[in-house]
């Protein structure tokens, strides 16, 4: 479970200060599936960035699976993002010149986990988003859905309890994203919680619920009007 | 992360980044090779000087009878003293002085030779087995005065080149016999075409043992006594013992003439410390220019990857991992990078070296310590700075790429 209280986050830009989050509180139950929408600049990207452990609040707390995550230091903020947390990127970030089968594995490495506990678990993934026999490609042999389906393999393989996606479907065109958009709704099925940043409407529809900010504040909160 | 994933990962990354490795390698083999081809040369051209002065005779302290003044009278001559004579006793009294290496007393004369019927007048040199060691002289055939005692007379001789045509052609010199005044001579050894001894042209000399001079000359004094030390350093201490060790055989009379080349050595010294300042800049040089160079690609190889630390940071890489993959990398390539130039350097220098043999260029041992080290020091310091940098930097904003 994830439970914001009051989080403000500011940002010094030159002599102006920015309140990239103003006074955000919400608790996002576990296996649920949000869409967080927005203008440029109304400050989602940098919510997502906080709930997933990259960025700090200035102020108030966020808890996360009943931890007090404010006071953590560094190393353990990345070990808590290491094993609870998946992001997947607009711009996949898969490592260039390492195979599928090596990015997927990354974290696994860092991790300190056995090769030999690491060989099943990273086939098992690529095998379940339909990357059997594409484990041998660098990044720039495969098509951008197969990009971001190994980033989600890659976010998947500590068996994370939140997957956050920033704009998962942003660089892809419509076929691609709809089978990237399947293969994360499918994990949300199986009881992950799915927090996905777009500004695409017919993207963050797809949510059972929907977020709405602006300027730092979350302007607008409500359940899906249609039942899945 | 364990060990093994750790040098797999900074292995992978330095194979698969051919571009980037092999710019690294290029710029810290040139950086190595230049600093060992560089004091190389430095080195052999200090060397080449320091063995030209050698031959000039640096570490030689030459006794002459008799007390030179150059104002007033000889107090010999007021006394109704005359100098005493030098004498085999003297010079072989110098040899108990340590750091003493060589004495060679020298007796020179002139004396009518002949040999198959042929005749001439040359200067003949009673000296012993020392004398070649002193000298550049190098003999060419037979060999040189044999060592042992030398108050033996043995009727043997060495002759100069020019001595050697003249009384036997293109026939064998070695084991013939010539006579030098009244008596035979078995030739030894024949001197070489060039070379000069103070004041002698060697191919025009005949050498005997010192004794068979005495004999010849009918005379027991010496001309001079050369005397050799093992070290520059240690001369003037061995001037004063030489001085000393005479004076107590000549009943405390101070009647010899000692003569080092001080001149020349304050000259020598002048030139060796240009030298070696010399050698110190072009290796500082060389060594600045490597740092440098490894600097610049470090820099840019590490700056390009700031996403890729936000990326390992973001999937749960801890400050520390990120660093020890960067050093890891930076360690090997460095390493890599070490071996490479010492391999160029070698190559070169050995190429020199088949171009010019006078030049004998090996790079001293400090340049390698120095040229490896400073390599290994920027390719660490300059690859660890930015992902320092990078690591320190919020995941967010390293994945933005913004900084």
């Amino acid at each position: 479970m994830i439970r914001l209280d009051k989080v403000c986050r500011l940002f010094q830009v030159g002599d102006q200060e920015v309140r990239a989050l103003d006074d955000v509180s919400m608790v996002i139950e576990n296996g649920d599936y949000l869409s967080i929408m927005g203008p440029s600049g109304s400050g989602k990207s940098t919510l997502l960035n906080v709930i997933g452990l990259l960025d700090r609040p200035t102020s108030g707390t966020y808890t996360l699976d009943d931890r007090e995550t404010t006071a953590l230091n560094d190393d353990e903020l990345a070990h808590t993002r290491a094993r609870r947390i998946g992001f997947i990127f607009q711009s996949f970030h898969l490592v260039s010149r390492m195979t599928a089968f090596e990015n997927v594995e990354l974290p696994l490495v860092l991790a300190g986990v056995a090769p030999a506990e690491r060989k099943p678990r990273v086939k098992k993934l690529l095998d379940d988003l339909s990357l059997t026999d594409r484990g041998h490609h660098r990044p720039d042999q495969l098509s951008g859905g197969q990009r971001q389906r190994v980033a989600i393999a890659r976010a998947m393989v500590m068996q994370p309890t939140v997957l956050l996606a920033d704009e998962p479907t942003g660089n892809l065109d419509h076929a691609s994203g709809a089978e990237v958009l399947a293969a994360i709704e499918q994990l949300n099925a199986r009881g992950i919680t799915l927090i996905v940043v777009t500004h695409d409407n017919e993207v963050g529809d797809r949510a059972r619920r929907h977020i709405r900010m602006r300027d730092g504040k979350v302007v607008d909160d409500f359940a899906s009007k249609r039942t899945p | 992360m364990s060990l093994a994933d750790l040098l797999k990962l900074a292995i992978d990354s330095i194979l698969r980044a051919r571009m980037r490795s092999s710019m690294l390698l290029l710029a810290m083999g040139i950086g190595v090779a230049a600093v060992i081809v560089l004091t190389g040369l430095g080195e052999a051209a200090r060397r080449y000087v320091a063995g030209e002065f050698q031959v000039l005779g640096t570490r030689l302290i030459i006794v002459i009878p008799g007390r030179s003044e150059t104002t007033g009278i000889q107090p010999g001559l007021f006394s109704g003293e005359t100098p005493r004579d030098l004498t085999l006793g003297d010079a072989q009294s110098l040899r108990a002085i340590p750091d003493v290496e060589r004495v060679a007393p020298l007796i020179i004369g002139a004396a009518p030779i002949s040999a198959r019927g042929r005749e001439r007048e040359v200067p003949v040199l009673g000296t012993t087995a020392d004398y070649i060691g002193i000298q550049t002289t190098e003999v060419t055939e037979g060999q040189f005065l044999p060592p042992g005692e030398i108050d033996v007379d043995r009727a043997i001789c060495v002759i100069g080149s020019n001595v050697r045509h003249e009384l036997f052609g293109d026939g064998p010199a070695v084991g013939e016999s010539l006579r030098i005044g009244e008596r035979r001579f078995r030739v030894v050894g024949v001197l070489a075409n060039q070379g000069r001894s103070i004041g002698f042209d060697t191919q025009e000399l005949v050498i005997v043992p010192v004794s068979a001079a005495q004999a010849l000359f009918n005379s027991g004094s010496l001309f001079r006594v050369l005397v050799q030390t093992r070290s520059r350093d240690s001369m003037l201490r061995i001037r004063d013992r030489v001085i000393a060790v005479i004076k107590a055989r000549h009943q405390g009379e101070e009647d010899v003439t000692v003569i080092t080349q001080d001149a020349l050595l304050a000259t020598f010294d002048r030139i060796f410390t240009a030298l070696t300042l010399t050698l110190a800049g072009i290796a500082s040089i060389s060594l600045g220019v490597a740092g440098i160079l490894v600097m610049n690609v470090m820099l840019v190889a590490v700056s390009q990857r700031t996403a890729e630390i936000g990326l390992l940071k973001a999937i749960g890489a801890t400050r520390r991992q990120v660093l020890s993959i960067f050093l890891a990398e930076a360690l090997l390539l460095s390493m890599a990078g070490a071996v490479v130039g010492i391999a160029v350097g070698q190559a070169a220098s050995w190429f020199v070296r088949k171009l010019y043999p006078a030049l004998p260029l090996a790079a001293p041992l400090w340049a390698y310590v120095l040229a490896v080290t400073t390599a290994l020091v920027s390719g660490i310091v300059f690859g660890m700075l930015p992902a320092r940098r990078a690591a320190r930097l919020d995941p967010v904003e390293a994945l933005s790429g913004r900084k």
